[in-house]
């Protein structure tokens, strides 16, 4: 059986720069799997690649069994691949509920002429747009916050939206960037608990992470990458345990 | 989030107004203001429309003034050029069969066979239409500075074409445009039996196309545009094709002008290459600052107001220099528009140190 996500020899260079080395991994449906390994060790690069933002030097990479190398975001995204951003970039001067609204871009269709005749399908439309919308700040948490301009909430408030802005496109897999980057302990255990609950949904999660303990409680997989390779492939105890991610993150014994 | 009801009102307390003008000119007899509030009508088309390109897609443009006269010359040509002599041949023949040309006495009595009006309307808009597509798809890869310096290019190009160009009229332009019957009883000409009905007609296109516009950004689109305007690699990443929706509302934007070219060129019976140039697209750009980005209402109560002031001549031979100093004020004190102006904030941040840049 083929997997949800399928990796194969990923590279890429950026001038003298070999950001991501023939990597190659499976996401399987229904799982989480992590992406872990120090700062400048190409996670987000990767990330990039199969999101769409980047196009890969080479390698290939399937979703749902086709290949999705080099299209563009737009493409991806309507594919069901849904991704969120390390540094939260929600739309400003929209509310939140109007943030999430966007997210449902690919499960509507009314274009240029529909919209300016207002024409009935839309009116329809619309109102479903804005009930999964809501349903979706619901599931969050942050009902209450729907009418609040997006860019005016908390940080943590600010990646709720994000999540639900995402989710709104009902992707099959959610690309999660350093979800935690900036939020406290009580509001990372919260997130491990939503990315749990969004899992149980249906929706494979991929999640590129620094924070251990939220990867090391959630993921049933772990890759690990280092200076662009990947290094090791396993459950989180195997890999807590691997002698090359030890000294990755360690240090060598002699230095 | 207004509701459709909310926009019906918006444009009814609108029509409204313009009954109110209509009437206060009539009354204190300065019926003959309606000549410019009719031409003021035919700006706003413009304005609205790169109101909707700069204030929710985030594009700028100073080449709409270019868009603008190409719809105008478009249908000055088509609707002067006198196919007469050539009947003989085939292909005027059979246009002539199909009503798309007409046989019409011209100013000095003699008949000419020109293109009927509403083919050159149709023509003027695909043209225009054609034209803003194919430069657009390369030109809107740009952003900030360089998208604002590359569609002045283009306003530079269309303006050197309708002044260098001899069968476009060069300097004089093209004059004797007939009027254009829209239905019987209703057309679009500069005689002042017919002024009344003029300015309703051209008000009543300002309505119309505010109501598709209103409908537009309280649409799936208009939430897509302002996602684009505010983080266009999230709307991207939210499935929004963003450079196609970005040529869209370019083309649209170009089309509105379009349309207005031709109406207004029908109802002055002519244009010129100054309304190609530079300086009219500085005008409409300034007047969506003044009216602030983002608020289509906001942009056409500053060109209802700016543009009649201008037409009327109130701002005499230093108009140019009144529309680049409101753009300089506009711009130092209130860059949202003036109906955001807090002018002692203004005043104060301004003292005190230079303005953050803002968004880039």
């Amino acid at each position: 059986m083929t997997a949800l996500l399928e990796v194969s020899g990923v590279s890429k260079r950026f001038g003298g720069l070999q950001a991501v080395k023939a990597v190659s991994f499976r996401v399987e449906k229904g799982t989480i799997k992590a992406v872990i390994g120090p700062n400048g060790a190409g996670k987000t690069t990767l990330f990039n690649i199969v999101s769409g933002f980047l196009a890969p030097d080479a390698g290939t990479i399937a979703f749902r069994g086709e290949p999705v190398q080099g299209s563009p975001p737009h493409r991806v995204s309507a594919r069901g691949l849904a991704r969120t951003f390390q540094h939260i970039k929600l739309f400003a001067r929209m509310s939140a509920l109007e943030n999430v609204m966007v997210g449902r871009h690919v499960r509507s269709r009314a274009g240029f002429v529909a919209g300016m005749l207002h024409l009935p399908f839309t009116w329809s439309e619309e109102r479903e747009v804005r009930a999964r919308s809501l349903d979706l700040l619901d599931f969050l948490g942050i009902a209450s916050l729907a009418d609040a301009e997006a860019t005016s909430l908390s940080y943590g408030q600010q990646r709720a939206v994000e999540l639900a802005r995402a989710l709104a496109s009902e992707p099959e897999m959610l690309l999660l960037d350093e979800p935690a980057a900036g939020l406290n302990m009580r509001e990372t255990a919260d997130l491990a608990q939503l990315i749990r609950r969004i899992r149980e949904r249906g929706v494979t999660v991929l999640i590129v992470e620094h924070d251990m303990s939220l990867v090391m409680s959630i993921s049933d997989e772990v890759i690990v990458l280092s200076y662009g390779e990947k290094i090791a492939d396993g459950d989180p105890r195997s890999v807590q345990r691997d002698a090359d991610v030890i000294r990755v993150y360690l240090g060598e014994e002699d230095a | 989030m207004k509701s459709g009801s909310a926009r019906y009102l918006q444009v009814s307390v609108f029509a409204a107004a313009t009954v109110a003008v209509q009437l206060t000119a009539q009354v204190s007899g300065k019926a003959y203001f309606l000549t410019q509030l009719t031409m003021t009508a035919y700006a706003t088309l413009v304005v609205v429309g790169l109101s909707l390109l700069m204030g929710y897609a985030g594009q700028i443009s100073l080449g709409h003034a270019g868009f603008f006269a190409l719809g105008g010359y478009t249908a000055a040509a088509l609707t002067t050029w006198d196919l007469g002599p050539r009947r003989g041949q085939a292909i005027v023949a059979a246009l002539a069969r199909l009503h798309v040309l007409v046989l019409r006495p011209d100013p000095y009595g003699a008949d000419v066979l020109t293109v009927h009006p509403w083919a050159a309307f149709a023509c003027a808009v695909a043209l225009t239409a054609a034209v803003a597509f194919v430069i657009g798809i390369p030109v809107l890869k740009l952003t900030g500075h360089y998208l604002a310096m590359a569609t002045l290019g283009i306003g530079t190009i269309l303006y050197s074409v309708a002044l260098g160009t001899p069968s476009l009229g060069a300097a004089d332009g093209i004059s004797g445009v007939p009027p254009f019957q829209l239905v019987p009883g209703l057309q679009i000409g500069g005689s002042p039996s017919i002024r009344v009905q003029n300015y309703y007609l051209a008000w009543a296109l300002v309505a119309l196309s505010m109501l598709l516009l209103l409908n537009l950004i309280h649409s799936r689109v208009g939430r897509a545009l302002r996602a684009i305007h505010a983080a266009e690699d999230a709307a991207s990443a939210m499935g929004i094709d963003t450079a196609r929706f970005k040529l869209r509302t370019f083309v649209l934007s170009a089309v509105l002008a379009a349309v207005a070219g031709v109406f207004s060129t029908h109802f002055n019976g002519g244009i010129g290459p100054s309304e190609a140039s530079i300086m009219k697209s500085v005008k409409y750009l300034a007047i969506v600052a003044v009216g602030g980005m983002g608020s289509l209402w906001g942009s056409l109560t500053a060109s209802a107001v700016l543009n009649f002031l201008s037409l009327r001549g109130y701002f005499g031979s230093f108009d140019d220099a009144v529309f680049g100093g409101i753009l300089i004020l506009v711009m130092l004190f209130s860059p949202d528009g003036i109906l955001e102006l807090d002018l002692r904030a203004a005043l104060r941040s301004l003292l005190r140190k230079p303005r953050p840049t803002g968004e880039s």
